[in-house]
């Protein structure tokens, strides 16, 4: 058999602020467009992959909150109304989606054999979260690749940022083993923000853009200092600062998927490309592309 | 109509062990049986009403109240899938919700009402009711965790609620859903193995259990920060049931405490307590932290960025401009035939009330926008204490304003609808005019009132923008 190979990597969060500005037929609420940068970033990664060939999408979403270790979606097809609990306003999306039942539970079983704990989520009533919805529709609106859907285990409010990464770099580790054993070809996705300090208010129009700003100087600075190491190839000194940029910009890296996904690219030291940064009420967000298929010679 | 009141408390688990699994361990079928036994003590009581505060429901954007009349869904847990699903269909006081909901904002507080088809009721919530309720026979209403609240605000929450059980005369049941120590073992752990996490957390559980066994409920609130600490993992900022619990019983201490199971759930600490509104005759009470009564806490990012520099020199306390420290001296309203006041709005700077009644007529004294309790001015006074200007922002002073004018006209028993002639007065008005129109437009411009704009050189604090008001006056009852 061939050998799997991840194709991408990316950072891509799912604020549904994006899903509600497109408008798609799946999503009940109108709005009159709002957060364009982040949009057109989600465009350009979408066309940066075009003419990519992968076989599935594998994605780890923080609002899939798991104490009990990392659970994985295990059933091939799921479909249901999504409606995000914070922004019910923005958000009621009727999805239909299929998973990889077979990339997951190979992920699932080296992760067990690594000593991780893990679980397979078979319940037919579970209701996949907004944040795998979000971030799925506006990285494959056709919803036409399977996935593999994996929590996001506490394990930073059990223990520490240290803790969490430590597992979540293992956790990586086997995601990358599996794949590359599976002989597919695959996309990988952290599903979060950075800077992850919202406004507790919300304007009365919520897509009103002049409203729209990050919280705070000192979170600019840090997703600013995050994104230069992403664009120059420095994802060892994201993994060193982890635990800092976790706690000072209270980042949605706390959920583990973007030292996930470093860990899956093998902790890349080639360029990513930035395809969009915006903030979203108030939280920082950049959409970025490590485009592993380019650099195989790098890596092996 | 007499006067509403809690007639009870009860503090329940969230986990769906209860419902879908009580026989699988001895502990898990105590506390069903106590859920129970609390089901069958509220409908004994009479309750027309339950309140259910769950900790398994984060908001951001203020809080959260359930308005849909008929919530319908299967519920089914992030970490305990296995177990089951938990198909559900509740009864929501629809109107209970919206004017809790008003209440919260009459408070300072903001919060917000849901009904959308297919919203995920949590799992605390949903596992409270099922069992409390199980025919469905007691309307309820569901509020969320502000993930961003404190003690402030929760004690807000609960004090607008209790406006609200006053008011419509009910006879309400307040819930927490929530865990004690919430530590869950991390592993999956065959139900016979389920214990306490840790000696510490139950040490820490079967002390906060001694404390409600006795009524004294505040002395818990008291210690929230403190359990936080000690037995809760951080998936939140602060521990808060017990903060919000103590303010729907008027932070009392001397309740009448029962617990009628405490076992664990996946390590987390489970209970379940009766709390009866009846004097124990125990429980000594001292507070140390204010008893707060209006939230003014929000710091207003979206609009003034004033507030915002504000913020960003000093952000361990978020406040929008404050004038505690200059300024005239504050009042309390005067009292006369026909005054109506409010603690709802900012105290005098002189020996006048906020409002006087003469036949069909309200006169408002000049209103300006600093907030009651603690004075401050959203989007920031126009100097500082030195007399230096700032930046400021008219929108958000004028909105403050109008926000005023309508807790005064409530007090009364009207509302903004009733005004009919404004006179406004602007320090600045090259600067403001355009701002303060375009609030206007979106707000009073829609009430229809005459209205006279002037400028002037300065207000008596450090604001921009007063309006002097007279409106109909509400028919007596
Ligand atoms: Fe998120």
């Amino acid at each position: 058999m061939t050998k799997g190979e991840i194709v991408a990597g990316c950072l891509a969060p799912h604020p549904p602020h994006l899903v509600y500005a497109e408008n798609p037929p799946q999503n009940e609420p109108v709005a009159e467009g709002g957060w364009e940068q982040l949009r057109w970033g989600y465009e350009r990664l979408r066309e940066s992959l075009a003419g990519v060939e992968y076989d599935a999408i594998v994605l780890l979403s923080p609002h899939w909150q798991t104490y009990i270790g990392t659970h994985f979606l295990g059933l091939p097809h799921f479909k249901n109304l999504s409606v995000d609990p914070v922004f019910p306003n923005l958000f009621r999306y009727h999805y239909e989606l299929d998973i990889d039942v077979e990339l997951s539970q190979q992920i699932h079983d080296r992760a067990a054999e690594a000593g991780l704990s893990v679980k397979m989520m078979e319940n037919p009533d579970f209701r996949v979260d907004y944040g795998t919805i979000t971030t799925g529709h506006m990285f494959n609106p056709e919803w036409d690749k399977p996935m593999v859907v994996i929590s996001s285990n506490r394990s930073r409010d059990y223990y520490s940022v240290e803790v969490m990464q430590e597992m979540m770099m293992e956790l990586g580790r086997v995601t990358r083993e599996a794949i590359i054993a599976s002989g597919k070809k695959v996309v990988v996705l952290a599903s979060n923000s950075l800077s992850h300090r919202h406004f507790t208010t919300e304007s009365e129009i919520p897509e009103d853009m002049s409203k729209e700003h990050i919280t705070s100087h000192a979170m600019h600075l840090w997703d600013m200092r995050m994104i230069e190491y992403f664009r120059t190839g420095q994802a060892q000194r994201i993994i060193d600062e982890m635990p800092e940029f976790t706690e000072q910009a209270i980042a949605e890296s706390d959920g583990g998927g973007l030292s996930w996904l470093l860990s899956t690219l093998d902790i890349p030291k080639y360029p990513g490309i930035l395809h969009g940064y915006g903030t979203i009420i108030g939280t920082g967000n950049a959409i970025v592309e490590w485009p592993a298929r380019n650099h195989k010679e790098v890596e092996e | 109509m007499s006067d509403g009141e809690l007639i009870g408390s009860y503090i329940v688990p969230v986990h769906p062990h209860t419902v879908l699994a009580p026989e699988q361990n001895e502990g898990w079928g105590r506390l069903r049986d106590a859920y129970d036994l609390a089901a069958q003590r509220i409908k004994d009581s009479g309750a027309d009403l339950l309140i259910i505060y769950s900790t398994t429901w984060p908001s951001i954007i203020g809080h959260q109240i359930i308005s849909d009349p008929n919530p319908e869904w299967v519920m089914v847990d992030h970490d305990f899938h296995d177990l089951g699903s938990i198909p559900y269909s509740f009864n929501v006081d629809e109107k209970f919700a919206h004017e809790w909901n008003k209440a919260n904002e009459k408070r300072g507080l903001k919060s917000r009402t849901i009904s959308y088809h297919g919203f995920p009721i949590d799992v605390g919530s949903v596992v409270a009711l099922k069992l409390l309720n199980p025919d469905n026979t007691i309307p309820a209403v569901i509020v969320s965790s502000n993930v961003y609240a404190n003690r402030s605000e929760t004690t807000v929450l609960a004090k607008a609620c209790m406006d609200v059980v006053k008011a419509t005369g009910r006879k309400a049941v307040a819930v927490t859903a929530m865990s004690l120590s919430n530590r869950m073992f991390t592993t999956h752990i065959e139900p016979k193995d389920d214990r306490i996490h840790s000696l510490k957390d139950d040490e820490w559980n079967r002390k906060i259990l001694e404390f409600l066994g006795e009524g004294r409920l505040e002395d818990v609130g008291q210690l929230s920060r403190t359990i936080h600490q000690q037995i809760r993992v951080n998936k939140v900022v602060a521990f808060k049931p017990m903060w919000w619990l103590s303010g729907m019983n008027q932070n009392r201490n001397d309740l009448t405490g029962e617990v009628l199971a405490y076992e664990a759930i996946h390590g987390a600490g489970g209970a379940v307590v009766h709390l009866d509104p009846t004097p124990s005759g125990t429980g000594d009470k001292e507070y140390d932290e204010d008893d707060v009564e209006y939230f003014a806490g929000e710091r207003n990012v979206l609009d003034g960025e004033a507030a915002q520099a504000d913020f960003e020199k000093d952000n361990s306390e978020p406040h929008a401009g404050t004038t505690q420290n200059s300024g005239p001296a504050l009042w309390d309203p005067t009292e006369n035939k026909g005054s109506v006041n409010t603690d709802a709005a900012p105290k005098p700077v002189g020996a006048y009330p906020h409002a006087r009644r003469v036949g069909d007529l309200l006169y408002l004294s000049g209103v300006g926008p600093r907030q009651p309790g603690t004075n401050s001015i959203p989007g920031g006074p126009i100097h500082d204490g030195n007399g230096t200007p700032l930046n400021y922002d008219i929108k958000a002073q004028t909105h403050a304003v109008i926000q005023n004018i309508t807790r005064i006209l409530e007090e009364a028993g009207g509302s903004i609808d009733d005004v009919l002639d404004v006179t406004s007065f602007l320090v600045d008005m090259d600067r403001d005019f355009q701002g303060y129109n375009e609030v206007w437009a979106e707000t009073l411009g829609h009430v229809g009132p005459t209205r006279t704009t002037l400028a002037i050189r300065a207000l008596p604090t450090p604001i921009a923008v007063e309006m002097k008001v007279i409106a109909k006056a509400p028919a007596m009852d």
